[in-house]
């Protein structure tokens, strides 16, 4: 090189070596993008995990990666007849770096299909790189309704939740529970409004009246006076949307007032999921809801937490159940097209149509690819979250501006 | 809203304030009085909470983890002096900025490799575990009540050992002229070495009192860095009453805005901050 660089007589050479080099460069690319679509069909599927694998969603994130391979491994480790080559992009559940991500897995390792992940934010911009490029996206957590709402489209699924499907079907036991005034508290943001407006909507149908909806700056703990509030207005009953560090001090501090005693506390699972060892004596008694829980008894969920633990060893979480779903999706759509991920319109036509034996119990999916599937009461009981009953049976989602 | 509950939330406001200022006095000791930037004083209040969580679990009671914890908290506070903010005095605030900065992802850091990413309970003292019935739904609880009183305490003995003192002197003398004492032949750097621990021990303290009431999570310490940096700048920087009577006000605005204007809660603070400062760019009160 430095030779090259004194010798100014040389430009020329340089330039028509590099001539050639780019010309041949091209060449060769247009062979493999000529050779690539033959190449793909035949050699391993190439799955695209961007979950989170380092912060506070960093267990959350590896719980979804372990159920996800557990589903593969009991397939035989193929879907569709083709083996399965997996590249891992930590998501850090920062938005700001999530099209970046998604487009690194997308365009550079030419994912076949891509999932993933915890963080709403992240997943959105997840969904709306997949809808640019056309790739199958499966969500095994973020809850966000737009997901299967206005963002909707054919290549997305989801195998979780969407967040007002926890409100809307408390919303209607409290209902049932003859209970007339309520009153919502979550933070301030996307998730957990969409929480307690699913709430507010099953309840005043029902025909409740939610009398004040309290919204707290995120991610602020200073309850106090939201507390002293919430006892001046004497509801039948608080609905809240909180979780993690903020779940366990709401628990503590409804309790210390004494509110515990005369207005029943009830919210969305994620209120006492993971949470009810920091929790201790105030969480006990509690009423959530949530589409799985602890001793569920059906044949599918004991042959999987059995699997799962000795897999792992350790126990699997609601987390866990969704990326087993997420791939027991992907195995039923593969398999109708025999692997071939260029019958796009059949793999998507065959998971639409999926009825999956979920850890949850049977689940399918919605036009808008959302889960419908039973939502359950659950009482806390000691460090449990036992079933007590279903809360919803097949909760399906009114379309909310998907138009698929 | 009836009077009764107007008086509740007052007694919230101003228990909330105390608790802040708590938290925020040793950042008026390491900021205010010795000028350093420290974005790590957050992370001391974080390292408090997880003493008390770790040593009460090991112990089986706060009031012995908390006595560890203090002692724990003056030797990280010496060590972290020595080693690292003696070199920054003479620097600009942008390097103590970059120093601090990193100080708190690596206690993050060191917190995730050690204690994990879990939310953890302390429990609260069973004497205390019981509350006031205020109405007949609400009570307050007996610990939130102690908190305040210990916060009281502590404002009174901090304001004697700055004004009264002769240590309290020396560091006066200390933070407006360096140079003047040591050639007076003060030994500045062991004044400075301890008041900076001091400073961290205030911090550990708040966080290993709050732990009961706040719970231990990840990132707490990030929280209450901002809202300490607002007590300290509205008091006027260096002064402790300054920092009380600042914290007693956010507190009760927080609280009232919270309540009256829910809409815009999250900006009251900041709205009094502003008005303040636009009245009195010093701050309420100047160095004491």
């Amino acid at each position: 090189m430095k030779q090259i660089q004194q010798c100014s007589a040389c430009g020329g050479i340089r330039r028509r070596v590099l001539g050639v080099l780019a010309a041949s460069v091209v060449a060769t690319a247009g062979v493999m993008l000529a050779v690539a679509p033959a190449q793909a069909q035949q050699g391993k599927l190439k799955v695209g995990l961007m979950l989170p694998y380092t912060g506070t969603y960093a267990a959350l994130g590896n719980s979804i990666t372990n159920a996800f391979k557990l589903a593969i491994e009991e397939n035989g480790g193929k879907v569709g007849g083709r083996d399965i080559e997996y590249f891992t992009v930590d998501d850090e559940s920062d938005p700001a770096k999530a099209p970046e991500n998604a487009n690194r897995l997308i365009k550079r390792d030419n994912v076949d299909v891509l999932v993933g992940t915890v963080h709403s934010g992240v997943a959105l911009a997840m969904a709306k790189v997949a809808r640019d490029n056309n790739t199958l996206l499966i969500i095994p957590n973020a809850g966000a309704d737009d997901i299967t709402g206005p963002l909707c489209a054919l290549n997305i699924f989801r195998t979780s939740f969407s967040n007002s499907q926890m409100g809307v079907a408390m919303g209607k036991v409290m209902a049932e529970q003859k209970k007339k005034t309520a009153v919502t508290f979550t933070w301030d943001y996307a998730a957990g409004k969409e929480s307690t407006g699913g709430f507010k909507e099953a309840f005043e149908a029902a025909g409740g009246k939610v009398v004040k909806e309290l919204y707290l700056p995120f991610p602020q703990v200073e309850f106090q006076s939201y507390l002293t509030e919430i006892a001046a207005l004497k509801p039948d009953v608080v609905y809240v949307f909180f979780a993690g560090g903020g779940a366990v001090k709401f628990v503590k501090d409804y309790a210390a007032a004494g509110l515990n005693k005369t207005v029943p506390l009830v919210g969305a699972g994620f209120l006492t999921d993971g949470t009810l060892e920091a929790q201790g004596e105030s969480a006990q008694g509690l009423l959530t809801t949530l589409h799985y829980g602890d001793g569920l008894n059906n044949p599918k969920n004991n042959a999987f937490r059995a699997a799962y633990v000795k897999a792992y060893k350790n126990e699997p979480d609601v987390y866990a159940v969704q990326g087993y779903d997420a791939a027991q999706l992907l195995i039923v759509g593969m398999n109708a097209v025999k692997g071939d991920t260029s019958k796009r319109a059949e793999l998507v036509k065959a998971m639409e149509a999926a009825k999956l034996d979920s850890p949850r119990g049977s689940m399918a999916l919605s036009r808008s690819h959302n889960p419908i599937h039973d939502i359950y009461l659950r009482k806390v009981e000691g460090k449990e979250n036992k079933v007590v009953g279903v809360a919803v049976k097949n909760l399906t989602d009114p379309p909310r501006g998907c138009k698929l | 809203m009836d009077v009764y509950s107007l008086a509740i939330q007052f007694l919230n406001g101003v228990q909330y304030g105390l608790l802040l200022f708590l938290v925020a006095s040793g950042l008026t000791l390491i900021f205010g009085i010795m000028g350093i930037i420290n974005l790590a004083h957050g992370s001391f209040y974080m390292i408090g909470a997880y003493m008390a969580f770790s040593l009460s679990s090991l112990t089986g009671s706060l009031l012995i983890a908390i006595v560890l914890g203090i002692v724990l908290s003056v030797l990280l506070g010496v060590f972290l002096e020595w080693a690292l903010f003696s070199h920054l005095y003479k620097r600009d605030h942008l390097e103590q900025v970059l120093l601090t900065y990193g100080l708190i992802l690596v206690f993050e850091e060191l917190r995730s490799l050690i204690v994990g990413n879990d939310v953890h309970g302390v429990a609260v003292p069973d004497i205390f575990n019981w509350s006031i019935p205020l109405t007949a739904t609400l009570s307050y609880p007996v610990y939130r009540l102690l908190m305040s009183a210990v916060c009281i305490v502590l404002a009174g003995l901090l304001y004697l050992l700055i004004a009264k003192t002769r240590l309290g002197m020396m560091i006066r003398a200390g933070a407006s002229n360096r140079e003047m004492v040591q050639s007076l032949g003060l030994n500045i750097n062991l004044v400075y070495r301890l008041v900076f621990a001091l400073g961290v021990a205030l911090a550990a303290f708040a966080g290993m009192l709050g732990a009961p009431v706040s719970s231990v999570y990840p990132g707490m310490g990030t929280g209450v860095l901002i809202i300490c940096f607002v007590v300290v700048v509205i008091g006027g920087i260096g002064s402790v009453w300054g920092a009380l009577v600042a914290a007693l006000l956010i507190g009760l605005a927080d609280t009232f805005g919270k309540v009256l204007i829910p809409e815009a809660a999250g900006v009251t603070v900041y709205l009094l901050m502003a008005a303040i400062l636009l009245w009195r760019p010093e701050g309420l009160f100047r160095r004491v």
